[in-house]
């Protein structure tokens, strides 16, 4: 393993890639958070009491709460007063087209390998393109609006259809829920907001870019996604930072409705500034991510690659309410330097017949800690509901560590529960089949982890795949490969 | 309490020292993460009055002793031993210890909450067995701990340090059972030195109005080798908690439990494997069968340090769910600091498996007796490992009687 060794210490010697600032003026509001910055938040936004009371309310809870400490993670205690909670890149009348776009952002996205207007156009994917905290460029619009797929900003979704995001916003994850999601009701900035009419198949796959661009600027995107009866919709989310030297919070929040015979797959790849080879600075990011199954039949399929922050805390969970509805989680987490992770998913099985699986590939290299952590609950009236769990562990390295903790209850006989988990390093003797077999060292260690992680890889789809490849190039495998 | 007024000065401060950390950190509960699942702060147990020396215990509950060198607890006062013990065994109280054994309470944990702590400031006949080095006995030590409450409910901390010296072997059976309310909170030290191999086999067969919380802390030397069975088939609440610690290279650790539950009854196996040294192994393998509206609970929980390297680490938790007010809760938990490792867990939560059901079906056995037998031969194979034939016996016997009270749900 020596030679697989040095890999790694090459890896970690890389510099981050797209560690680079866009200086744009950003409209500010200022540091510190107290009510007068949430109602400022809604006032910019111009939106309606009933949300501005809803902000409040999380607010006024929030400062009662205290924050989670179960999480197998170590930091500095975060001071919230420290930060900006509202950044705007600066708008004239609001761009109607790419032409309008600032060209500087445009330039970033470049930078960013992700050229906006023909990726749009090549791949068909329309893109709702977040900078800081609100969305400066929708494209494809007019395509999904003949079908009747809304896919705008959270704030233009509060402006346009009012009545679908009082009904949705916060019925999954309410904003009691926990101490980040709490923080996130009170002060988040914009988002994406998706609706799928009945029986409507959604034509493109749907992204979003997320980056954090100004300085000191927390993000505390909102989310919301549904599905409604007979339709589908795939959404891929995708994000890389500016390098930093302090941390820098992210509390977002996703919830995701799927109405009776609806499919949701969910995307993401996260591959947020980690912080330097000493464990310096690095995005904090601390995650709520929920899908309802409301409906029979219904499907939601997580799939997530995390290679990037400093600390991960998420937990993507399927609430499994409908009969016969299906919930998935495909995890890749990999861990290096000083990273933290403490990831998984919660399957809540209410319905018969719910159907669960959850795959978790942990790579944990350097000083870092990867912990999945799980819940499967099988609920009485869950008749004959089915898990199947699996999550493996690699570690590289003796310095790093490799943890799982998965809780799982039953209170249905008929149910049946799965659970498996193993840790091991990349063992001597695959090494030297491939070996054998002519590879060099370095490529029989891409080899092995690659297909360590190629079950939740290939459940990406095509576009992100390819992305995804990319991120992980310049994360852990891709230096061995 | 009689008995502290004529204890040593070291065991009036040992105690002192529980009690004080006792009211400064208090009992676990349901807030306590290892305690998630089993809540017994709710319980009224806690105010049950300490236990008296009973005057003419009733010792049907208790065995023949046969070749076995037998000890008998009564509500945690030492009732009845040999007066000529095996050669290489040494028996005393720990009241009657001018001097504080060596080890006695460093494996249990330090500070927070803990049941532990409540043993050491309440204990009365704390044994202290002995073991000389290359002793290799025979037969087994039966220990016995009997709880009787006739009247009023009681409550009793039984304590025993076994210390095994380099290269001994032996085979320490303990049992539990009694009748009436009562709590019993016993915590039990092993001391592995190095190449000594013990095999200790647990049956809980408390009353079903009993609560029982039990804790094995051990610690292994280098080569010793340490082979558990767990039967737990009685109590309304019980909990058995393992705390092995690894602490020499080569050492090896392996539970194999078996639990039976219906009515309300409530039971829990909960482990915590520290792997310490390098080249160690440990096993955990846990059946239960969970009828009417009874609840299991499994934590399983393996930590492998970063000396530990070349560490084998398996745990395994399988439950039979018959009902549908059961409940079953299972947390195998791994947390690994060292890289060239194997460890790995499996949990299943389940009803009978159908194809097996229909194989003994379409041999023309009925559907009650098929189930039983599949029943049976789950929780039965467990009980297989136990290498002395009457021990085993009895074994399966008390888990015998428990399923057979399975049938109506069955």
């Amino acid at each position: 393993m020596s030679d697989g060794m040095d890999q790694v210490r090459t890896l970690a010697d890389q510099k981050y890639k797209y560690g680079f600032v866009t200086d744009i003026e950003a409209d500010v509001a200022p540091k510190g958070l107290n009510e007068d910055i949430v109602a400022f938040i809604s006032a910019k936004k111009g939106e309606p009491d009933w949300l501005l009371a809803w902000r409040l309310k999380a607010y006024r809870l929030w400062l009662t709460q205290s924050e989670p400490t179960w999480g197998r993670l170590h930091h500095a205690p975060i001071d919230y007063q420290d930060s900006y909670y509202y950044s705007a890149p600066k708008r004239k009348d609001g761009p109607k087209s790419l032409d309008e776009v600032d060209p500087k952002l445009l330039e970033t996205y470049e930078k960013l390998g992700v050229p906006l207007h023909e990726r749009a156009i090549l791949a068909g994917v329309a893109v709702d393109a977040v900078f800081d905290s609100v969305s400066v460029a929708t494209t494809y619009k007019g395509k999904l609006e003949e079908m009747g797929v809304i896919f705008t900003s959270m704030s233009e979704a509060v402006a346009k259809h009012p009545e679908l995001v009082r009904k949705y916003l916060g019925s999954v994850v309410p904003y009691a829920d926990n101490y980040f999601a709490t923080l996130n009701s009170a002060v988040f900035t914009d988002g994406s907001f998706v609706y799928v009419p009945p029986g409507v198949r959604c034509p493109m796959e749907l992204s979003t870019y997320f980056r954090i661009n100004a300085q000191n600027t927390g993000q505390f995107e909102r989310t919301l996604i549904i599905a409604d009866r007979g339709s589908y919709v795939s959404y891929l989310e995708g994000c890389t930072a500016p390098m930093r030297d302090e941390n820098q919070l992210h509390a977002a929040v996703v919830e995701l409705v799927a109405l009776d015979d609806a499919e949701i797959k969910y995307s993401t790849v996260q591959n947020w500034y980690p912080g330097d080879e000493n464990g310096k600075g690095g995005i904090y990011n601390f995650v709520t991510k929920r899908g309802a199954c409301r409906g029979r039949a219904s499907r939601i399929s997580w799939t997530q690659v995390e290679t990037g922050s400093a600390i991960t805390w998420k937990y993507p969970s399927c609430i499994l309410q409908g009969d016969d509805s299906v919930g998935e989680f495909y995890s890749v987490a990999i861990t290096n330097n000083y990273q933290q992770a403490d990831t998984g998913t919660k399957m809540i099985h209410l319905g018969r017949n719910t159907r669960s699986r959850i795959v978790s590939k942990g790579v944990s290299a350097g000083h870092a800690d990867n912990t999945y952590r799980g819940l499967v609950r099988i609920m009485p009236k869950a008749e004959r509901a089915r898990n199947h769990t699996q999550c493996d562990s690699l570690l590289i390295g003796d310095q790093c560590g490799a943890h799982t903790t998965p809780y799982i209850e039953s209170r249905n006989p008929t149910a049946r529960l799965e659970h498996e988990a193993t840790t091991s390093k990349i063992s001597e003797d695959q090494l030297f089949y491939a070996r054998q077999r002519g590879l060099s060292q370095e490529e029989a260690v891409a080899l092995i982890v690659n297909g360590f992680c190629r079950e939740v890889l290939q459940q990406l789809p095509m576009e992100f795949a390819v992305e995804a490849q990319k991120l992980l190039a310049i994360s852990l495998e891709g230096s061995v490969g | 309490m009689s008995s502290a007024l004529s204890s040593p000065a070291w065991l009036q401060s040992l105690r002192q020292t529980a009690r004080d950390r006792l009211e400064s950190d208090g009992l676990p509960g349901r807030r306590d993460e290892a305690w998630k699942y089993t809540d017994v702060g709710r319980l009224e147990v806690m105010a049950y009055p300490l236990a008296e020396r009973p005057g003419s215990p009733d010792l049907t509950a208790a065995p023949a002793s046969g070749e076995r060198t037998q000890l008998i607890l009564v509500n945690g006062f030492l009732h009845s031993a040999p007066a000529q013990l095996p050669a290489g065994v040494s028996l005393t109280r720990l009241q009657d210890a001018q001097e504080v054994p060596a080890l006695l309470g460093r494996l249990l944990p330090e500070q927070g909450k803990s049941f532990a702590t409540m043993n050491s400031a309440l204990f009365e006949d704390g044994l202290v067995l002995q073991i000389e080095a290359h002793t290799d006995l025979e037969h087994p030590i039966e220990l016995i701990s009997l709880g009787q409450a006739d009247g009023p409910p009681v409550a009793f901390h039984p304590r025993l340090l076994l210390v095994m010296g380099k290269g001994a072997r032996a085979t320490l059976v303990e049992r539990h059972a009694g009748q009436g309310q009562y709590f019993s909170n016993s915590v039990a030290e092993l001391l592995l030195a190095e190449d000594s191999c013990l095999s200790h086999y647990v049956l809980q067969d408390e009353a079903m109005t009993a609560v029982h919380l039990a804790l094995t802390a051990l610690r292994q030397d280098r080569g010793s080798r340490y082979q558990a069975v767990l039967v737990q088939t009685g109590g309304r609440l019980s909990r058995h908690e393992m705390l092995p610690f690894l602490e020499g290279e080569g050492a090896s650790f392996s539970i194999e439990g078996a639990y039976v539950a219906r009515d309300q009854q409530h039971i829990d196996n909960t482990t915590f494997v520290v792997h310490r040294a390098p080249g160690c192994q440990s096993q955990q393998v846990f059946k239960g069968v969970l009828a009417e509206a009874s609840r299991g609970v499994f934590q399983g929980s393996v930590l492998v340090e970063r000396t530990a390297q070349k560490t084998n680490a398996h745990q395994l938790s399988k439950a039979l769910l018959l009902s549908d007010r059961a409940e079953m809760d299972a947390k195998p938990e791994l947390e690994i600091y060292a890289d060239d490792v194997k460890c790995g867990h499996g949990a299943t939560i389940g009803d009978i498996d159908e194809n097996a059901l229909f194989y003994l079906r379409a041999r023309g056995i009925d559907d009650k007796t098929a189930r039983q037998l599949l029943i049976n031969a789950f929780v039965a194979e467990v009980v297989e490992s136990i290498a002395d034939d009457s021990v085993r016996a009895a074994f399966l016997a008390a888990l015998a009687q428990h399923l057979s009270h399975l049938e109506a749900t069955a």
